[in-house]
Formats: C-alpha cells, structure tokens, sequence
C-alpha cells in the first residue's frame, strides 16, 4: 500500500510552486542581510524582466536557451539516464552551425539556414555519442563522461578560435562573420514583415525552434513507439529487455536526440544573436537545463514554464545588478542558486507535506 | 491463566479510498502457533506492519501482554519484545552470521565487544532450540534454510518473545519446511509466540494452533485450527465455496513443439546455473519444472525466451533451431509464436509507473494495430487494453490506472492477458499464482488448462509443488542447475519430490546399475 497518487494539479503545480516560493524567500533574507530591501529587490526583478518590451524580449531570449538545455536533459532522463553535458553538447552545437555556415556561404538561405540548424542538432548528438555509446556498452557512467566531455568541448573550442578558425587579422578569440543567409532574424524583424513595431532585443526566430523542439519532445515520449521504448528503459530496463526493447540501442538513441537537443541552444546564441562563433557563449545554459527539466518534470510544457522562470531569473537578476550597486552578479547567482537547490536538488522536501495537508483538507489519504 | 500475548483491538488503517483494516481485533495467547491468512489486498500485511510499527493506525490499541503499548516505530516493537522475519531476507550477504546479528547492536566504535556478546547469546539460543548456525560463517554461502534460521536467531538474539513470519516457506525445500516447523513448535513449547502470515492453508494446518482468517480488511474469523479445515478456511478467506483442486482431463500430447537439448547456462561470473538440460514440450501439454528457488528454473525460462544466451546447448521450436543470443531475441520469438509469462512480473513483466493500458502492450508495442508507422494509437491501445481487461475479468477496468495501484492479482491478470490473447504455439509461463489471491488462482489455473486443451504447448515454472502437481501433464525436477528427475504427477508424492528437489536422486541405485 506505499503507491498512491496525489492529483496532477498537486503534484505538478502547487509543490514546484512552493518550492520557487521558499527560494524567493531564502533569497530575500539574504538581500535583507545585505541591507537592501527584498520586497523592492523583487520589484525590479519582475519589473526588469516582464515590464517593459525590452525586457520581455531579453527574458524569452534567455528562455529560449534554457529550453533546448531543458529537453535535452529531459529525453535523456526519460531513458533513465541524467546527461550533464548539455553545456559541452551545445558548444559543439555552435562549432557545427559555425562550420556549416562559413563552409557554405554561396548557398541561398532556404538551404543553408536549415542545413546550419541541422548541423547545430548534428554536432550536438556527435559530442555525446561517445559517452553514450560507453555508457550503453561498457556501463561507464554517462554523469562522469558527459562532464569530461563538457571540458573537452570548452578546450576545443578555445583551441579552434585562438588558431585554425580564428578570423584572419582580429585579436578576438572568434570566427568571421557568417553571411546573412546563415543566421536567423530577430523578433523585430519578423514583425516588421507583418508592419509591426517592436522593440530590438536579441529574441529570434529561435524561439519558435524552442516551443516547436518542445512539441517534438512531447509526440516522441508520448505518442511513438520510440517513445515507447525510451520510457520502458528508464522505468525499468529488465521489462524492456523482457519485451526485447534492446536497452544498449535506445540508450544510445536517447541520448543521441539529447545531445541534439542540447546542439540547438546554439541557434539561439550563434545563429540568431552572434552571427558567429565566439567562445562560452552558452554561460552555464547547459546547467541551468538541469535546474529546468526537475523543476518542469520532465515535461515539456513544464520545460517551457520552468525556462521561463530562469528567463525572468536571469533578465530580471541583470536588471536588479544595474540598478542595486550592492546587490552584485555574484548575488544574483546565489539567488539562482537558490532556485535550483529548492526546485532542484529539494525537490521531493515539501512533497510529502503538501499532499498530506492536501489529504486533511479533503478526507482523502495520498502521498507523493 | 496469563494475559494473551498480544490485543491488537479496533485497529483502523485507511489508504487513500482503500480501508486496508476495518476495526480488526486479533488475539494472540502466549506460546502458540497462531496463522493469519488472507487473499492479498485482505490487509493481513497491513496489520502486521502496524504491529511491528511500520505504520500507525488510525485508531485501536495493542496491549502486549497485558500492558497497553504504544508501537510508533520498529524500534519499540523490538523493544515490546516482537521481532519480525521478513519474507525477503534482511541479511548483509558479505558480512559473517555474528556481524549480521549484531548490526544495530555494535556496543560502541569498536566491535570486538559486542561481537563476543552475540557470539555467547548466539551460542546459548542456538543450544537452547537446537538450532544449528555456524556464528562465523558468510551469509552469502548459507543455504537458504540456514539464512532463516539467521534471520530468527538476528529477533530472538534481540529479545523477541513474539516473531512474526512473512510467508516463511517461500523459498524452502518441503524438508526444509518440516525442519522450520519442527522449530517453530519448540520456540511455542518453551513460551515463545508464533504468528505465521501465509497463504497456504497446508501449512497452517501442519503447524498452527489458532488461526484468523482477514477478508477485505476485515477479520471474518478465529477458528482453532484443529476444529477447521482448508475448505473451510478457504470459504472464509473468499467469501465463497472455491476449488481448491484443479479439474483436467486427460492430456493429448501431438508432436514436440519444443526440444531442449544439453542447454547450458552461465551466469557473469561464470557460474554454471543451468547444467546440460534436455527435454522436450509437445503441443497440448503441460510440463511443469518443480523445484525450490534458484535452481536454474528462472535461467531456463529466460534462456528459451531469448533474454539469457546459453553457453552450449541447442532450443528448437516447431522443428527450427533457434540462434540463441543472436537473431532470435524476444521481439523475434514473439513472431514464432512463443509467448512468455515472466516469473517476477514486478521485475520483467510490467512497467509499474505505466498506465495499465500501456503495460498491457509491453513487447507488442511495435504491433501494427497499435498506430501507424512510428507512432502509437493511444486510442488504440486503450481500446486494446479495455478489450483485454473485459475477458480476464481485470478490477478495476480502468485502462489509465498506473499499473502499480492494481491488486497482484488483477496485476497478474494483465500480463496473462497480453500473451495468452495472442494466441501462442507456446507459452513459457514462470510462477503464473505468485502473490495472486485464491479467486484469481482458480481463473489462472483454468486459462492455462484451456490453453492446454486447445492444443497449445506450455512450460510451467514454479516454486509451489503443489501448484505444479496440479496443473502439469510431466513434472521435471530441478536442482542446482541439473535436471534431477521426471514424473507424472500421479506416479509421485510430495516426499518423492521433496527428494529430488534437494538433489537426492531416487533414481540414483538404478543408474549406478
């Protein structure tokens, strides 16, 4: 009698919304210790990231990283397995769009936009292979080879625009320009072609990738025999080789459509922002997909609300820097922090609590 | 006349919508035997488990001896003077018998002390009941009837006057049984109390002095079991008269559908767990391997399934040899027609966190009539599902309940449904009543037979004899991975068995002949 459930609404709602409650709360003493007021602190916050277009603009921008990174680990969970090398996976993501890209300038853009997303998603899933496929055959594990592979990426990276990729005659750690063919338009320029005025931030057609990425998400784990598979994996491996659901073969394939997830981060920083390759530019996105997907379940839809939140988390955390001499960056990312400790790593504290004050109100016994 | 040894009255205990114990009261006296029987789900579980502090009823009150106790946590159990012997063994297979008794009761940061006082505690009990355990050896090369003996010795050695057993016959030999009994009377005798929570009604008569038989929730009853019998026992259990045999007619064995030869299989160590089996299973009949636990009875089915590669050997089925390991894994099996009843199916045979729809289609999932091309028809599989339920008599019908909230009965149900629907030539099928409750049984036993008699081969594994007796046309014994007899269950008796499960060949004189 240990398997009960609480309803969805429960389970899914109140408690991660508790949790994100207890962080801002946590958050806000330490604004108080620092004498700042906390209220107003989260005033700006909010102000920052939802108040105005321009801040909408840079919170759906950050959004939208944070939603590849989500799903990426998500896929990846589904199988049973918890891939850390979202930030590597989408570094190579950059190097794949960024090779694709300058390799191919005289395409027409209906050609070589597509083929530099397909080789974000391509570059991606190849960064993981190889942790997949040890993890699949020899049972290395893929937490400790995905956050290897994590600085293998950075240092090839670092290696590849110091030298052979470096734009000829600049200082700067970066590749040459992409040709315009090869990067996405932004949000304001997409609404001018249907005559409407919004302000420029660096919001880009990648953004409808991200909701469309986490559509495809949804189908696959719930409405295929991949799927299927996938799920029967990572619930419980010895059913699926009972059913002979090979557990080496969707490992790898899972992982392999994380990685790729993770890889088209960079159509959001490379293709629609940068316009070329520059070096960390996924600043911790690949982390913060971890944070994302416990705290959206998995989900997809819960993917896209918990990206959402680190979206304002992060716009509305420059904002309040800018405007709070005292509260710095670093605190902002001890307020993130908190966020992740409580809707991440304390996931499960105030579960049981909320579904047995649930039960007392009314009448009914469950557990989370 | 002493005050009984424990009171549990009123005990109330709600789950959600599930009243796992109505108002139960139970009386245990001092030194007796005393069986609690139940179907699953009747709540036998539950009240033991607040007996021994698992959980806290709702309301009710146990009095141990007399003295009204308040059992919040196992600890005050231990400390009432109630020890607990877990159907699964709670022992730490690396450590030594003294260094398992003693956990939790080191006596400080160095063990040497307190290994000394078990070992004398250990010394005095196992005088005092004539139970035979070597305080050094590793528990991991126990037998396990020895492992038991551990485990009563790890409550006694605590101070427990009262032991409960968790179906305490599961995994041992029909001898083995007779010497857990034998015990047991002595631990009654010299003032112990014994509650025995089973289901199977022979051993409650062989060994109890009282029983109490649970229905959904509630108590029904407390007979002396000397004034009962297991008809009776079974009637209170169900709530209806129920077939405690199982009708067949004859078999009518046509040609060989499977054929075993010199099959051999070794585990990743290398071990050797099945040992040149070789036997055949012809259309219309039902072989059943009898055996206790771990004899190779799990790697045998798994290997013919295609989830274990043999090491040496040959299976063929329906005149094709198999590439064993190779092309011939389970999704291809399906396609010959082999279907395949796991014996754990927490373990294998479902998905306990899927819907009951979606582990309903575990290994058909790439069945065309479940959508089209790399998609699932949720509908479909539903409609499947509800179709499946509907002719195995599944409660509740309701195709999106996860799979975990469902009875093992009606759990069990779900996976017979799923391979026997599909019509197999045949049908592996490894302990098909496990955990499964007396109406259910009866249902079971019938599909199988009926599959039987439509003309379907069937290979049935499982750990109750008298199971296998029932329902077999041959009975092939196994021990330590070797293949030690056959019989026709009409030719032998439970003492014959009980041999040949231990590995004492009977046949023995007539080969050395």
């Amino acid at each position: 009698m240990s398997a009960k459930t609480a309803p969805v609404w429960l389970t899914a709602g109140v408690v991660p919304l508790v949790n994100v409650a207890v962080a801002f709360l946590a958050a806000g003493l330490v604004v108080a210790l620092i004498g700042e007021n906390p209220v107003e602190a989260l005033q700006i916050m909010l102000r920052g990231a939802l108040g105005s277009q321009y801040g909408l603009g840079y919170t759906l921008y950050y959004t939208t990283s944070f939603i590849f990174t989500g799903l990426a680990v998500a896929v990846a969970f589904h199988a049973g397995h918890f891939n850390i090398g979202g930030e590597g996976q989408a570094l190579m993501g950059g190097l794949g769009a960024a090779l694709v890209a300058l390799s191919l300038p005289f395409l027409p853009w209906p050609l070589l936009l597509p083929l530099c997303v397909l080789g974000a998603a391509a570059a991606g899933a190849a960064w993981v292979f190889i942790p997949a496929y040890l993890q699949a055959h020899r049972g290395s594990h893929i937490v400790i080879t995905t956050i290897m592979f994590n600085f293998l990426a950075a240092t090839l990276l670092v290696y590849l625009l110091v030298g052979p990729m470096k734009m000829a005659g600049s200082m700067a750690p970066e590749t040459a320009r992409f040709v315009p063919a090869a990067t996405l338009p932004l949000m304001n320029q997409m609404a001018a072609w249907f005559a409407l005025t919004i302000t420029r931030t660096p919001l880009n057609l990648s953004f409808i990738f991200a909701i469309l990425a986490a559509v495809f998400v949804w189908v696959l784990i719930w409405r295929t025999r991949l799927g299927y598979a996938i799920r029967t994996v990572g619930a419980n491996p010895d059913a699926a080789v009972y059913a002979g659901i090979s557990p080496r073969r969707i490992t790898v394939i899972a992982l392999l459509i994380s990685g790729g997830l993770a890889g088209l981060m960079a159509t959001n920083e490379i293709l629609g922002v940068q316009g070329r390759l520059i070096n960390e530019f996924t600043a911790g996105a690949g982390f913060v997909g971890i944070a994302v997907a416990l705290m959206g379940r998995c989900h997809p839809f819960g993917i896209v609300l918990a990206a959402m939140l680190f979206g304002v988390l992060y716009q509305g955390g420059a904002e309040l820097a800018f405007d709070k001499p005292k509260i710095t960056r670093e605190m902002i990312i001890v307020i993130q922090g908190f966020v992740i400790l409580f809707a991440g790593a304390l996931e499960m504290m105030f579960a049981d609590r909320i579904a047995a004050l649930y039960a007392r109100l009314t009448g009914k016994v469950v557990a989370a | 006349m002493p005050p009984p040894a424990i009171q549990m009255t009123g005990i109330d205990k709600r789950f959600g919508a599930v009243h796992a114990n109505n108002a139960v009261s139970m009386t245990v006296e001092k030194g007796t035997v005393h069986g609690l029987i139940g179907e699953n789900g009747a709540g036998k579980s539950t009240l033991m488990s607040i007996l021994y502090g698992f959980y806290a009823a709702d309301s009710g009150t146990i009095a141990i001896n007399g003295k009204p106790s308040l059992i919040r946590t196992p600890a005050d159990a231990i400390h009432s003077g109630i020890g607990m012997v877990h159907q699964h063994f709670m022992l730490v297979e690396t450590f030594t018998v003294v260094e398992n008794v003693m956990l939790g009761a080191e006596g400080g940061v160095f063990t040497a002390r307190g290994a000394s006082a078990v070992r004398a505690k250990l010394r005095a009990l196992s005088h005092a009941y004539g139970m035979d355990v070597n305080p050094d050896a590793v528990v991991c090369e126990l037998a396990v009837g020895e492992l038991q003996r551990v485990e009563i010795l790890k409550a006694l050695v605590k101070g427990a006057d009262i032991l409960i057993l968790d179906e305490p016959t599961a995994v041992l030999t029909p001898g083995e049984v007779d010497t857990l009994f034998v015990l047991l009377r002595r631990l009654a005798d010299e003032g112990k109390t014994i509650i025995i929570v089973t289901h199977k009604l022979k051993e409650i008569m062989a060994v109890t002095d009282r029983v109490s038989v649970m229905r959904r929730g509630a108590m029904v009853g407390t007979v002396e079991t000397r004034n009962t019998s297991p008809a009776d026992l079974a009637e209170l259990m169900v709530g209806r008269r129920v077939m405690l045999t199982v009708e067949k007619g004859p078999a009518n064995p046509q040609g060989v559908v499977l054929d075993v030869k010199d099959l051999t299989v070794r585990d990743a160590r290398g071990t050797v767990r099945l040992d040149h089996a070789t036997f055949q299973v012809r259309a219309g009949e039902i072989v059943g391997i009898a055996g206790v636990s771990g004899n190779g009875q799990s790697e045998l089915l798994e290997t013919i399934a295609g989830i274990r590669k043999p090491a040496g050997g040959t299976i063929s089925l329906n005149g094709t040899m198999l590439d064993c390991g190779g092309g011939d894994d389970p999704t291809a099996l399906r396609a010959r027609g082999l279907r395949h009843v796991p014996e754990d199916r927490h373990r294998m045979g479902l998905v306990k966190q899927f819907e009951a729809a979606e582990s309903a289609i575990l290994g058909c999932s790439d069945e065309p009539g479940f959508g089209a091309g790399p998609f699932l028809d949720r509908d479909a599989v539903l409609a499947d599902c509800i179709r499946k339920m509907a002719s195995f008599d599944v409660r509740p019908a309701d195709p999106t309940l996860r799979t975990a909230l469902f009875s093992g009965g009606n759990q069990q149900k779900i996976v017979l449904a799923r391979e026997i629907e599909r019509d197999p030539r045949l049908l592996l099928i490894g302990q098909p009543t496990r955990g499964v409750d007396i109406g259910a049984i009866e249902f079971i036993h019938k599909r199988i037979i009926a599959l039987r008699d439509a003309g379907k081969a069937v290979l049935l594994v499982s750990t109750e004899l008298d199971e296998v007796l029932a329902l077999s046309d041959r009975v092939l014994v196994m021990c330590g991975g070797k293949i030690t007899g056959e019989r026709r269950p009409e030719d032998t008796n439970e003492q014959d068995m009980g041999l040949l499960m231990a590995g004492v060949s009977s046949d023995a004189p007539k080969v050395a002949a």
